[in-house]
């Protein structure tokens, strides 16, 4: 099995026009159903996803590697629509969620 | 009190005031259907198929105003309902959908009956829930007619499990019921530049849509309108928010416009969009719509600002109360100018209506069933050629009184929407002009409009045809007219008959105004067939993709300038 590599999509030419938005969402069944599908089916391409519970685990933490075009703030407002989103932040490109991520992938691939 | 899932939600119905709900029982909604026979406070109006059902609840919906319910059952009824779920979506109509699902334990086994309802209604639905405790639908029922309602309304689907709904439950008090929340406020600042551009503008034009009926603001708009002078077109959904023969009411704009709309179109400089999505049918080719206008831009759902057309002044808010703020900041004008050039445009380009005194010819017969009745009537349609012509020669003249399938065009729409529409309104007359294509994607909802005795009258233009796909296929494919012409016809006098409805056919020879006006004449339903000649087409019409100046049929558009 092959490894997942972020070359295509976090070079950092790439980079450049990615943009991590950061998503606090109700931690329940179907919510990362509901922002996947609205991404797909809206056309805008998600380069790397994340989540995770946080606290108490009531909420969880979705982030996004999108790219940056005149469509995000678009995708801004669609995302806010969503009964089970909290809040939306966009954060740079160089957040370090992402940045460890690719250290860990690189990582993995070493060993395989 | 105790109680189980079935009963909590019927009793939750009843204290949002649903009267009425239109469905279909099976295998995996049946404890609900149990304990609203048990109950018997609310009508059930059984469909025929659970897409009939889903357009009843759309034509109460779409009439009332306020959030109305239909029920399917698992597998099949989902897949069968979601049509009209969609079509609400995209119209933004409030229907909530209670839908059975297999038992919880059975969830993902492939089960008899089992579909993945909460997935497949994502993208369809304003939102959707799987409730997963009786005790949960005490916060997902009123938090479903909460969403369904408020800002932009729109569809909520609810999956019950069986085992959900036979559960019971034990808890304190009822919540109360879900009401839609309050609009966001209105930013004075862009009020106040919005007014400025307005005031300036020497050739403005006001851009009604759907979102003048759900915020109540017809009044508020023709106000506006009047003080400023300001030409009104509307879109599909927005027709009826200002009468055909006011004075500074433009027509339908877009794909079947009338030419003057799109030209004056073409030559304005201000474009006050008001509760629209710039829909393709209504802009044609969106670089070239309006490309000497500044753009004002109002609607309640943010992401529509900026989505299609960038707006120079974008105000989120209901429209309502954002034309009525509006009001003491805009002068009083004349426009003299400008009307007398709208004058010209129409005396140039008017809407052609051929044959509009024939009632053997679509135009004429439209005209014709308009005059037997009032403005108390209420006009639904079904998608086609009938539609745009009755979009365009109609003289609707109220909110709400039109019902037609805009944004997903479902053919089929007008039956049981019209179904949905008396019910609501008993004491109204219910027009659906339909189409053979159209009428033969619902038939079976005849059988539902004879049971229910509603006063629904169906005028059938029947030309054996997919019309508007023949046109299509006669002016862009080479007049390869394939696929689109019943190769047998059908008695549909007949069929109705079948189904215990009186039935009417206006054959050419007959007199045929004494046979229409005793058709309207006797309260319930009937159909009336009227034979269309197949060669009848839409025009003007803007060729998909196309420009809105470039309308073909009727005269020339290429010069804007008499």
């Amino acid at each position: 099995m092959r490894a997942p590599t972020f070359e295509k999509g976090n070079s950092p030419e790439d980079r450049k026009q990615h943009t991590v938005l950061e998503l606090t969402v109700n931690n329940h069944p179907g919510v990362m159903s509901h922002v996947c599908g609205l991404f797909s089916r809206r056309a805008y391409n998600v380069e790397g996803i994340l989540c995770m519970p946080t606290g108490d685990g009531s909420r969880s933490r979705i982030w996004l590697l999108v790219d940056r075009d005149r469509r995000l703030d678009q995708m801004i407002k669609q995302v806010m629509k969503l009964r089970d989103v909290i809040e939306v932040q966009s954060r740079g490109v160089d957040h370090q969620v992402f940045l460890d991520l690719e250290e860990f992938f690189r990582m993995g691939r070493i060993q395989a | 009190m105790k109680m189980t899932g079935a009963q909590i939600i019927v009793h939750l119905l009843e204290r949002q005031g649903i009267s009425a709900i239109a469905g279909i029982p099976g295998g995996a909604n049946l404890p609900i259907y149990d304990a609203l026979a048990r109950r018997g406070t609310i009508q059930h109006v059984l469909a025929r198929h659970e897409q009939g059902a889903g357009f009843i609840a759309q034509g109460m919906a779409r009439v009332s105003g306020s959030p109305q319910v239909c029920f399917a059952t698992s597998g099949p009824g989902v897949t069968n309902i979601l049509t009209s779920i969609a079509d609400a979506k995209l119209d933004s109509i409030p229907v909530i959908c209670i839908t059975g699902q297999v038992p919880r334990a059975m969830i993902g086994t492939d089960a008899f009956q089992e579909v993945d309802t909460y997935g497949m209604s994502i993208p369809i639905t304003k939102h959707n829930f799987l409730v997963r405790s009786a005790s949960e639908l005490l916060e997902v029922v009123p938090e479903a007619f909460r969403i369904a309602a408020s800002g932009r309304p729109g569809p909520v689907l609810i999956d019950v499990p069986k085992d959900v709904q036979t559960e019971e439950a034990e808890f304190e008090a009822w919540p109360e019921p879900g009401r839609p929340g309050p609009s966001p406020d209105l930013a004075m600042a862009d009020l106040i530049r919005a007014a400025g551009l307005i005031n300036s503008a020497k050739r403005p034009i006001l851009y009604l849509g759907g979102g003048i009926m759900h915020s109540g603001s017809a009044e508020a708009a023709a106000s506006f309108a009047e003080k400023g002078s300001i030409p009104i077109t509307m879109t599909l959904m927005g027709l009826g928010a200002i009468p055909t023969d006011h004075p500074l009411a433009i027509g339908m704009l877009g794909m079947h416009a009338a030419g003057y709309t799109n030209m004056a179109l073409e030559e304005c400089d201000l474009l006050i969009a008001a509760g629209v999505r710039f829909d393709d049918r209504a802009t044609g080719r969106v670089g070239e719509f309006c490309p000497n206008a500044r753009i004002i831009h109002i609607d309640i759902d943010p992401s529509e600002l900026d989505k299609i057309k960038a707006a120079h002044v974008g105000i989120v808010g209901d429209v309502g109360r954002a034309l009525s703020m509006l009001l003491p900041l805009i002068e009083a004008s004349t426009r003299s100018e400008w009307l007398d050039r709208i004058a010209a445009l129409k005396a140039r380009y008017p809407l052609e209506m051929s044959n509009g005194h024939n009632l053997c010819a679509p135009y004429g017969l439209i005209r014709h069933v308009a005059g037997l009745l009032d403005d108390s009537a209420i006009v639904a349609t079904d998608v086609g050629q009938h539609q745009m012509w009755t979009a365009q020669v109609y003289p609707l003249r109220r909110p709400r009184q039109w019902l037609t399938s805009g944004g997903l065009g479902t053919m089929g729409f007008g039956i049981p929407a019209a179904i949905g529409a008396a019910l609501a309104e008993p004491d109204r007359v219910i027009v659906c002009f339909s189409g053979d294509g159209s009428l033969m994607m619902n038939i079976q909802e005849l059988a539902t409009a004879v049971e229910q005795n509603v006063n629904v009258k169906i005028v059938l233009m029947d030309n054996s045809s997919l019309g508007l796909v023949r046109q299509q296929q006669d002016l862009f494919y080479g007049r390869r007219v394939y696929a689109s012409i019943f190769q047998r016809r059908a008695d549909f006098v007949k069929i109705a008959e079948g189904f215990g409805m009186s039935a009417f056919d206006l054959e050419p020879d007959g007199d045929r105004k004494a046979e229409l006006a005793q058709a309207f004449s006797r309260p319930g339903p009937c159909l009336i067939r009227v034979p269309i000649d197949p060669d009848e087409k839409v025009y003007p019409m803007v060729p998909p993709g196309a420009a809105n100046k470039e309308m073909i049929g009727g005269k020339t558009y290429a010069c804007a300038h008499i």
